[in-house]
């Protein structure tokens, strides 16, 4: 359980960094947290031949709220986030997400970009993103680009990144409504495992409490985290009570194509999903009165 | 083979400590093997169990899960260096062994970091904050009842002041 050998190399500038992958490409590797990529390395799933260690750049490390966004440096820390007035006051959904992400030991370490690049299908900020459909800045030595959440993970562990590109921002974006309330759950085996399933809900009411707006997500149960647009559509309009709630959750369940494996059968996680859409849901609503 | 080495300054309980380390060398086999710190012990070597965590500028975190080369001018605390300065146990290690929190020991200091950790920034948990503290701390012996016990014994203690 020993890292296979490889060169060190802590840049002090983003442009560095990004040297380094333009000159190595698929050979190198940026970590920042390493809370996944460690273990990886550790049992040789990954070897790459350059670490770039991303956790110095100051560049990265910013939390900034504009009007509408709530943009975070790729390197900062989940302790950190955990802790922003910022992020807590304008995107409370991401610290009730944060609650269950690995345990107090990894989130001093891990940060906000290392989870959504390294892409489990049940990672809980990944989830977030997708709901949200947050922006996600890339960066290479040429140039910078964009790309929204919902087009970035294909399937476990592989996502739209290029070799040579960095990730150094991901802004989320802030509903403005006055009745904003969200939600996030899941099951795991125990606290802090990988989610056999996770559901993650936002919803914004009017004065009469019907729904402006609404953005559910399933983690877990699909190669990537899951964001179900289609949910949100479905509840535009109406009053979030009981019945819609569980259509909406029965449509997210229909909408999923899990697998099993050893830890749950597919039918088991579709029932986890559909009974955490509608958890999640009823949640985001009492949050949002 | 030999492998290129790495320069790295950092602080260990307090005093400066300036090596040579391989780049894959991670902080708990630094600690170890090299300053023979062998208080913070190895579990999984992959995040899982936590028996490798110390603090790190203060935080809890898992020494395997770090290069020792990247602990560039931090500060690291072990076990050893929750000691009292006449070397004998602190309050929380006493604690521990008061309310027989630990048989086979092997999860054992990284309990107390991470209690360490809990009691620092809330000197006054409820049961939940303190499981919550420890749930990345696996223990197969104890069942963690006297585990929780010792830290709630602790913070009672802590809180009447010194001894």
């Amino acid at each position: 359980m020993k890292s296979a050998p490889f060169e060190y190399i802590r840049p002090e500038t983003l442009a560095e960094a990004c040297a380094v992958l333009e000159e190595h490409g698929g050979d190198a590797k940026l970590i920042a947290g390493g809370q996944s990529l460690i273990p990886m390395m550790a049992m040789r799933l990954a070897r790459p031949a350059w670490l770039v260690d991303i956790n110095r750049l100051g560049a990265l490390k910013s939390i900034s709220v504009s009007d509408d966004a709530l943009a975070i440096g790729a390197a900062v820390r989940q302790c950190v986030v955990e802790r922003d007035p910022g992020a807590r006051a304008n995107l409370p959904l991401l610290g009730k997400a944060l609650k269950w992400v690995g345990h107090v030991q990894t989130r001093n370490r891990g940060t906000v970009g290392g989870s959504i690049v390294h892409a489990d299908p049940s990672a809980e900020i990944a989830l977030v993103a997708c709901v949200l459909d947050a922006t996600l800045v890339l960066e290479d030595s040429s140039e910078t680009s964009e790309m929204q959440a919902r087009e970035f993970f294909f399937a476990p562990m592989v996502t739209a990144i290029a070799p040579e590109q960095c990730l150094t921002e991901i802004r989320f974006p802030v509903w403005k409504e006055a009745r904003v309330g969200s939600a996030f759950e899941e099951v795991s085996i125990r606290h802090g495992d990988f989610a056999l399933v996770s559901a993650c809900a936002q919803v914004a009411l009017d004065a009469d409490g019907l729904c402006i707006r609404a953005a559910l997500g399933i983690g877990g149960a699909s190669p990537f985290p899951h964001a179900l647009p289609e949910v949100g559509q479905m509840l535009v309009g109406k009053r979030l009570d009981e019945k819609v709630i569980v259509e909406a959750a029965d449509l997210a369940a229909g909408l999923i194509d899990p697998d099993g494996d050893l830890h749950a059968t597919a039918d088991y996680r579709r029932h986890l999903a559909r009974v955490m859409a509608a958890r999640t849901l009823a949640a985001a609503v009492e949050d949002a009165i | 083979m030999s492998e290129r080495l790495y320069p790295v300054t950092l602080q260990v309980n307090g005093e400066r400590v300036e090596a040579q380390v391989s780049s894959r060398q991670t902080l708990v086999d630094f600690l170890r093997d090299s300053l023979r710190l062998t208080g913070t012990h190895v579990g999984c070597e992959h995040g899982i169990c936590g028996a490798c965590s110390i603090l790190l500028d203060g935080e809890p975190v898992r020494a395997c899960l770090m290069y020792a080369v990247q602990a560039e001018g931090c500060s690291v605390t072990t076990i050893e260096g929750l000691a009292l300065p006449d070397g004998t146990p602190g309050p929380l290690q006493d604690a521990f062994c008061e309310t027989h929190a630990l048989q086979c020991g092997y999860c054992t200091p990284a309990m107390i970091i991470a209690s360490h950790a809990l009691l620092e920034a809330n000197p006054d948990p409820t049961e939940a904050e303190i499981r919550d503290a420890i749930g990345g701390n696996l223990c197969r012996c104890t069942g963690y009842q006297q585990i929780v016990e010792a830290v709630q014994l602790a913070a009672s203690k802590l809180a009447k002041g010194p001894k």
